[in-house]
């Protein structure tokens, strides 16, 4: 029985290909975006995670308000502060660093990129380095003692910044000053940070008159402390520091997991906003469909009649024009989904040559793909209601008379 | 016994803006089980409109009809269309078959609306394909067939429910005269072998030959009765 309502209506779709084709553009190409924004947004959202379960869970960021790593804000951390922090209980060590733009010259090319003022105590430098993931490709990182040395990003190793690839012992100059390259970081995968540079910590204060002003500090806690209240006694003893009120803080301080939430959250409305604009196509795609019904039933007008005349009730004729809008959407969405999965890999694909692999990793989702096979099924038996109920409607004798 | 099918004083009015159209004007007719019934009457007569009376494709303005001894005023749209597929089998001069179907799944249809099992009704139409000499072309589909070929495909489909009736509107109408000829003596047979109740709507007085009952429309209006039980049997070739 349920086959001779899919039966009649397949057929009629295959009658007139190129139209029901066009209808299914309409559908597929909503549900592509759909899929491949849901499918890359998870596959990003897992990224950064990693990333950030990369820098331990046990390290604590402390920035001024209103500026992600020291950048954009009138606040500034002091030597002061990173000894007030040094001081409470559950710290084990910390370090503070500084960021800004700096003007890079090289083969008579100039850049702007990001200078990090980095300190030189061994121990303060492997925080630093833990935190940010970094590994040394070749040469070595700065050293107790270095005054104008430079550890650059991965990008210097190649033509891209000056025409020229730098070298180890090569000098380049900073802001003025020329500097001496020790070493190399390998490629991180975030263009603004293989682009940047790293000086000492008094190089940098001096260099950008930024004596006694940190960007930011990596507070790192003891074993088997609890990070969240090691946080809240670094807040307090901050405050008081500070001189400041609680809630008016003028300076932020985060765990890793707290930092990939406020990504996630980023990204979250990000993937809204997108996926919001793919369903408005989506429903241009359902508008097409109810058109090609309509078009379908007008059409079709004297089949209807026939129909009736050989006993077809309102309801069979409604459950086939309905099968038929349903048949529109699950196609739709079955090549939405395909092109949509295939997209995202390619998107996979890309990163994994411009960055590497195990960055970004694309799962299929089976539950999310199941779902938007039944939201296509949904948006197409929708779309269909009204022009089957038009045609379950018509009059047997008008319809038999229709040409 | 009750007659089969039978109109009491049935009007039919179609209004047209203003003007009101009397298309059937009290209309009185009986028809038995088992009789060749012919309504002849030229073009604009009533006769179609009549024949979807009877056919309970469409309810009169003002009058009653019983079918099989129920009153179809009484019934629901959906209990109609059932009444219809079960007791009615439909040949039009157009053929009307499904384009995308095959001759099969052209016979098939019928039963589908009545929730027939499946191998019962592949079973029955083959055979009625058969039947009519189409067992060769069951997978064609209407445009690889003539003209002749559509129309004996209409009467197996006609056929599908076991109706008791059988309602020809103008079957010969689209055929060269061998064609028609083989419908005629198709329907015919229908009527001597398997008993079934004939309703032929036709303007063409040559197939008055075949009725046992024929009954002349014109303006509304039904003008005469003629014929008795053995006119077919007698004038036949």
């Amino acid at each position: 029985m349920i086959k001779d309502y899919i039966n009649i209506p397949w057929k009629e779709i295959r009658r007139r290909k190129v139209r029901s084709w066009l209808t299914l553009i309409g559908i597929f190409i909503g549900i592509a975006t759909i899929v491949s924004l849901i499918t890359l947004g998870q596959g990003l959202e897992n990224a950064i995670e990693g990333q950030f379960s990369a820098l331990g869970k046990d390290k604590l960021f402390i920035t001024p308000k209103g500026g992600t790593f020291g950048m954009g804000s009138s606040e500034v951390l002091t030597e002061d502060d990173l000894d007030v922090i040094r001081q409470t209980s559950g710290v084990k060590r910390a370090a503070g660093m500084g960021t800004t733009i700096g003007r890079y010259e090289f083969n008579d090319i100039v850049r702007y990129n990001f200078v990090a003022g980095i300190p030189t105590p061994p121990e303060e430098r492997a925080l630093i380095g833990e935190a940010q993931t970094w590994h040394i490709e070749k040469g070595r990182s700065i050293e107790q003692g270095d005054k104008y040395k430079v550890l650059l990003g991965h990008e210097y190793t190649q033509t891209g910044q000056f025409e020229k690839a730098l070298d180890l012992g090569g000098k380049i100059n900073i802001n003025g000053i020329e500097f001496k390259v020790v070493g190399f970081l390998e490629k991180i995968g975030s263009p603004p940070d293989d682009k940047s540079g790293f000086i000492p910590l008094d190089t940098y204060a001096e260099l950008y008159n930024k004596e006694n002003e940190l960007g930011y500090i990596i507070a790192q806690t003891q074993v088997d402390e609890d990070i969240t209240k090691v946080a809240d006694a670094v807040t307090k003893n901050l405050r008081k520091q500070h001189n400041v009120d609680k809630g008016k803080e003028d300076f932020v301080v985060e765990t890793p997991e707290q930092l990939a939430a406020t990504f996630a959250v980023i990204l979250d409305i990000v993937q809204i906003v997108l996926i919001g604009i793919a369903g408005i196509s989506l429903l241009v795609g359902g508008v097409g469909i109810m058109n090609t019904m309509y078009t379908s039933v007008l059409e079709r007008t004297k089949e209807i009649g026939i129909m009736k005349a050989l006993g077809a009730r309102n309801s069979h004729i409604m459950a086939l024009f309905l099968v038929e809008s349903g048949i529109y959407g699950l196609s739709g969405g079955l090549i939405g989904a395909v092109i949509g999965i295939g997209f995202a890999k390619l998107v996979e694909l890309v990163f994994i040559i411009a960055v590497g692999p195990a960055f970004l990793s694309i799962q299929i989702d089976g539950t999310l793909i199941l779902g938007t096979l039944l939201f296509s099924f949904l948006v197409g038996c929708l779309s269909g209601i009204a022009p089957a109920r038009r045609a379950s409607k018509l009059h047997p004798v008008d319809s038999l008379r229709y040409e | 016994m009750k007659p089969l099918i039978e109109l009491k004083d049935v009007w039919k009015t179609y209004y047209l803006g203003e003007n009101v159209l009397n298309v059937l004007k009290g209309i009185n007719v009986t028809i038995e089980k088992g009789e060749f019934v012919v309504i002849i009457g030229p073009s604009g007569s009533g006769k179609s409109t009549l024949m979807n009376q009877v056919g309970v494709l469409d309810i009169p303005t003002k009058g009653t009809i019983f079918l099989d001894g129920i009153d179809i005023s009484t019934l629901k749209e959906s209990e109609l269309a059932q009444l219809r597929g079960k007791k009615i089998g439909f040949v039009f001069q157009q053929f009307n078959l499904i384009p995308t179907l095959t001759a099969l799944e052209n016979v098939i249809l019928p039963s589908i609306f009545q929730n027939t099992p499946e191998v019962k009704r592949v079973a029955r139409a083959k055979s009625l394909l058969t039947k009519v000499g189409l067992g060769d072309r069951m997978d064609h589909k209407p445009t690889e067939l003539s003209g002749g070929q559509q129309q004996r495909v209409a009467i197996a489909r006609a056929l599908i429910n076991d109706p008791e009736i059988i309602l020809a509107d103008e079957p010969t109408g689209n055929l060269d005269s061998k064609a028609g000829e083989q419908v005629m003596d198709m329907l015919a047979q229908l009527h001597t072998d398997e008993k079934k109740t004939i309703i032929l709507v036709t303007h063409d007085t040559n197939l008055v030959d075949y009725s046992e009952k024929t009954i002349h429309i014109k303006d509304g209006v039904i003008e005469s009765i003629s014929g008795g039980k053995l006119a077919h049997k007698n004038n036949r070739r």
